[in-house]
């Protein structure tokens, strides 16, 4: 079997915040009806964590259940989990009207740190990134620049945005442009 | 540059998230249909100066499509809906009203 690699390798850099390619990721893609008890203990049994209300992003732990829209989830989990957790949601989903698909290979994952990481990502997305309307265990679907993404605050305080595989190289330049020394804002 | 809140999923979205999805409450007219009915379906469009009604999609976002209701000179914004509806809801048409008493647009006043 072939050995799976992330799209850019683990690339960082250290600018005024720090950029990094967080490495594979498992992402799973459930769309139904995110108020049945089913999906409810559907999520419950793949990750240990609640259902997530509007916009926000729970965890358990196995991993985490984003809110994308009124009728999708995103479960992230361990990269090698993946399969083991469709499988998981498949079968607790087996009666209702729904969709379990692996997209972890779709897509790049970035994580963000550092002070000065709120400004790194209001220059490039039309979000409001203040403390205020932005942090832990929220979820934003935007745009970086020219192409869609989404980002999430940790608990640690970084944030993480996940992209299509397609466009990492993309984000990552912009991003590491948006982080470059010499281009503080100081605004958050 | 407009602001529109997505009814799906509550954000404020300004323009560069949105996509501009043309008329809203359109009627299809497909095979079978008589041939005004179908050159309106495909061509007629309204292009009010003022109140107007229109499909957009929050497509860096959660993807949904929905309607919003404005005025095509001022940019005021009424109220965005559900794209599941065959017409704009009272709650909206009164608030246009309350601005422009007596407008319409196609079936709608
Ligand atoms: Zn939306």
């Amino acid at each position: 079997m072939s050995k799976a690699v992330s799209a850019l390798d683990g690339v960082t850099f250290d600018g005024f915040a720090k950029v990094e390619e967080t490495g594979l990721r498992g992402m799973i893609t459930v769309r139904g009806d995110l108020a049945s008890k089913e999906m409810a203990a559907a999520v419950k049994a793949a990750t240990g964590a609640e259902m997530p209300v509007q916009r926000k992003i729970t965890s358990g732990d196995k991993g985490a259940v984003a809110w994308m829209s009124p009728d999708e989830l995103l479960v992230v989990v361990d990269y090698d989990a993946a399969n083991a957790t469709v499988a998981t949601l498949t079968d607790a989903l087996k009666d209702s009207h729904a969709l379990v698909a692996n997209v972890s290979d779709a897509r790049a994952v970035f994580r963000l740190s550092g002070d000065s990481r709120r400004d790194v990502l209001a220059k490039l997305a039309p979000v409001d990134f203040s403390k205020y309307a932005f942090g832990a265990g929220d979820i934003r679907r935007s745009r970086i620049a020219q192409v869609s993404a989404a980002v999430w605050g940790n608990d640690d305080g970084s944030f993480e945005v996940i992209c299509f595989r397609s466009v990492a190289q993309y984000v990552f330049d912009v991003l590491q442009v948006s982080a470059q020394p010499g281009g503080e804002v100081g605004f958050h | 540059m407009l602001t529109l809140q997505c009814p799906y999923c509550g954000v404020w979205a300004e323009e560069t998230e949105l996509h501009a999805e043309g008329e809203a409450h359109l009627k299809r007219f497909g095979p079978d249909s008589d041939d005004a009915d179908f050159e309106s379906y495909l061509f007629m469009r309204e292009n009010p100066k003022g109140v107007h009604f229109e499909r957009w999609r929050h497509a860096s976002g959660c993807g949904k499509f929905f309607h919003a209701a404005r005025s095509t000179t001022t940019l005021e914004v009424f109220g965005t809906y559900s794209a599941q509806t065959m017409e704009p809801p009272q709650d909206i048409k009164d608030k246009i009203t309350a601005k422009y008493p007596g407008w319409s647009w196609r079936e709608f006043s």
